[in-house]
């Protein structure tokens, strides 16, 4: 049977089969638009507010955070929903503090914004490299996390199935530049918000109500804890235990610290920054943001009630469980044998297809940003001190949307059995150690130089990766070491004030001709930033 | 500095400007203030007082945790909504007006 995850099932590839033609079509319409550097960094920036939202929506609902959060909720219960909450509340920072400014001065790139009015080849080298290394970190999460999905779904061998993937997206990205990734995104978070909504229906209307849903799913753990031999009263508290917080957060300093990561983290991603480019002007930017903090905010109580079902309906169903009792496939599967559960082979091939595409389109944007970095700030800015021609630049983008797609391939096998759970969180922390508070810093703080983003940004990164290394998610889980020499889950509690302090201080002691030209800029940026006037038009033609 | 940030700095000058650029600093952040506030403080109840969290609500399964992060989800959303709401009616026409004054 399909559902065990062991052969491809028909539906699923049929499915899959309409979901890859309809995004081909879409990228060859996309292919046709797409001549200018504007229309392939930035989609023309034609893309309306509501579907910029649905498009930032589906960065975030990715494989990873629907089949995750929704294992996750399976296992431990209401620790799933603190994790989920951790990356929605990112969203009201983006919008007070970023987006329209970042509408009002950039074109392509967040180091269009962060360089303003700061020494280009430094800033730029420096937002490059930070795009490269969180780009590539959520890349191999998303790949590896891909691979063994697809092996469970179609009975694909895991190398085919990253490189199925590799190939998809630099499809997608060389053809159709941001309009195809843009409107693949699209599509999917379409898709997936319209399947995730009607598994959560179909598990309520079953039950009821909230309150029955969890009363089932307490008396299923119980039940469960007294067939492995616990007393009735022990029993009892561990069916009670999935309705609060259990090991989750282990101590107060991880809590807080992973917490600023995901907080402060989505208003550094780069590939998330790309998305307010594409967009006319500032009021659309605006609107995006609401429209994304709505759909994920939704998107998050669908996975928990979708969760809560499967404890229900997968977790006591033979035909889903090995003989030793855990979950067939792994406990990603979770709300895959949930959809079998409710709609059967086709469901289950629908939900199945609808999750491939998510990764499709979450590695299609990753791409895209980490190729912007290399040809828009690296070789045209860098490089070629601003004097690139337009056609070469999009060359040497297209050339890295290649080398990127390969190495993609090449890291998602070499790290097929390793443990990648750390990778999202570590981009998480790197973007909020070193790109939010040069970003912050240089938009509001007159005194801010180009010495002192540089060194700023650099301790963050730094220090960000260095301390994820030293912690127990590498150094003892992958490295085999005994006891962590940095005892936390994130490192950004520390890193983060880091790059603030040291972007202050060197900021401060300052005094050389470049530090004058970066405070004498600060006025005129100020105002483009609050009122858009010089913004770049809305499109490129 | 060529002229045209020059007319931008003039502008910065501009009273109905400052008063712009400072009721919307403002609300920004206040609304970023009352977010930290909201999720940090939930994390550290998570953190300090779990058992809070376990507590039966109402004599049933469901636990104070829900209607709790539930209300945190709700409270980015009504964040979000409430600056996006105030800068629609208020200050995109302010902003215009200043543009347009500057033109002159």
């Amino acid at each position: 049977m399909s559902a065990t995850g062991g052969g491809p099932g028909w539906p699923a590839l049929a499915m899959f089969g309409c979901f890859v033609l309809l995004t081909l079509a879409i990228t060859r319409w996309a292919a046709r638009r797409t001549r200018t550097a504007a229309d392939f960094y930035a989609a023309g920036g034609g893309i309306t507010g509501f579907q910029n939202g649905l498009a930032i929506a589906g960065d975030f609902m990715s494989a990873a955070s629907f089949l995750g959060i929704s294992a996750q909720i399976f296992a431990d219960g209401y620790d799933g929903l603190i994790y989920s909450i951790g990356f929605l509340v990112g969203w009201p920072i983006v919008l007070f503090l970023m987006a329209e400014r970042l509408r009002n001065l950039g074109r392509f790139t967040f180091a269009d914004v962060a360089s303003f009015r700061f020494a280009q080849a430094p800033v730029r080298t420096l937002a490059a490299l930070s795009t490269l290394l969180v780009v590539l970190f959520y890349l191999i999460a998303q790949m590896v996390g891909a691979g063994q999905l697809i092996r469970l779904l179609f009975g694909l061998r895991y190398p085919y199935a990253v490189a199925i993937v590799g190939v998809m997206m630099t499809l997608y990205v060389l053809f159709g530049g941001m309009l195809a990734t843009t409107w693949v995104q699209i599509v999917k978070a379409v898709l997936l918000l319209g399947a995730a909504s009607f598994m959560a229906a179909a598990v309520l209307w079953q039950f009821g109500s909230p309150e029955a849903l969890f009363a089932r799913a307490v008396q299923v753990k119980a039940a469960a804890a007294a067939a492995k031999g616990a007393a009735p009263a022990e029993a009892l508290t561990a069916g009670r235990a999935i309705m609060g917080p259990g090991g989750f957060i282990k101590d107060p300093v991880s809590a807080l610290s992973l917490g600023l990561a995901l907080m402060f983290g989505t208003a550094g991603l780069p590939h998330i920054l790309m998305r307010f480019f594409t967009v006319p002007d500032a009021r659309a930017a605006r609107t995006s943001v609401l429209w994304a903090t709505g759909w994920i905010g939704y998107f998050y109580l669908l996975t928990f009630v979708i969760g809560f079902g499967a404890i229900v309906l997968v977790g006591t169903d033979p035909r889903y469980l090995d003989s030793a009792g855990a979950l067939r496939g792994g406990g990603n599967m979770a709300a895959v044998h949930l959809a079998h559960a409710i709609g059967g082979d086709l469901f289950l091939g629908f939900v199945s297809a609808v999750a491939f595409a998510t990764i499709l389109a979450v590695v299609a944007g990753l791409t895209l940003s980490g190729a912007s970095a290399v040809s828009h700030d690296l070789y045209a800015s860098v490089f070629r001190r601003g004097r690139a021609d337009p056609a070469a630049e999009l060359r040497v983008s297209r050339a890295t949307v290649v080398l990127l797609a390969l190495v993609a391939i090449a890291l998602g096998i070499l790290f097929e059995k390793q443990n990648v759970a750390f990778m999202v969180s570590l981009a998480f922390a790197m973007a909020a150690s070193a790109n939010f508070p040069v970003l912050l810093l240089s938009l509001l703080w007159r005194g801010c130089t180009t010495r002192g983003v540089v060194a700023g940004g650099a301790v963050g990164l730094v220090l960000a990766l260095g301390l994820t290394i030293l912690s127990p998610a590498i150094w003892v889980t992958v490295l085999g070491h005994d006891a962590a020499i940095f005892p936390y889950g994130s490192p950004a509690l520390f890193s983060m004030p880091a790059a603030f302090a040291t972007i202050w201080l060197v900021s401060r002691l300052d005094h050389s001709g470049r530090a004058a030209v970066d405070r004498a800029g600060y006025l005129a940026q100020r105002v483009r930033s609050e009122t858009g006037i010089g913004a770049a038009g809305a499109s490129g033609h | 500095m060529d002229q045209r940030d020059a007319a931008l700095e003039l502008l910065a000058e501009h009273p109905r400007y400052r008063r712009l650029v400072r009721r919307r600093g403002r609300l920004a952040l206040s609304l970023t203030a009352l977010m930290l506030v909201g999720y940090l403080g939930y994390v550290l109840l998570v953190a300090f007082d779990k058992p809070l969290l376990a507590r039966s609500l109402a004599g049933g399964a469901t636990s104070w945790g829900i209607p709790i992060g539930l209300g945190v989800i709700l409270l980015a959303i009504a964040l979000t909504g409430i600056y996006v709401y105030r800068a629609n009616r208020e200050f995109d026409a302010e902003v215009a007006a200043i543009v347009a004054e500057a033109r002159r």
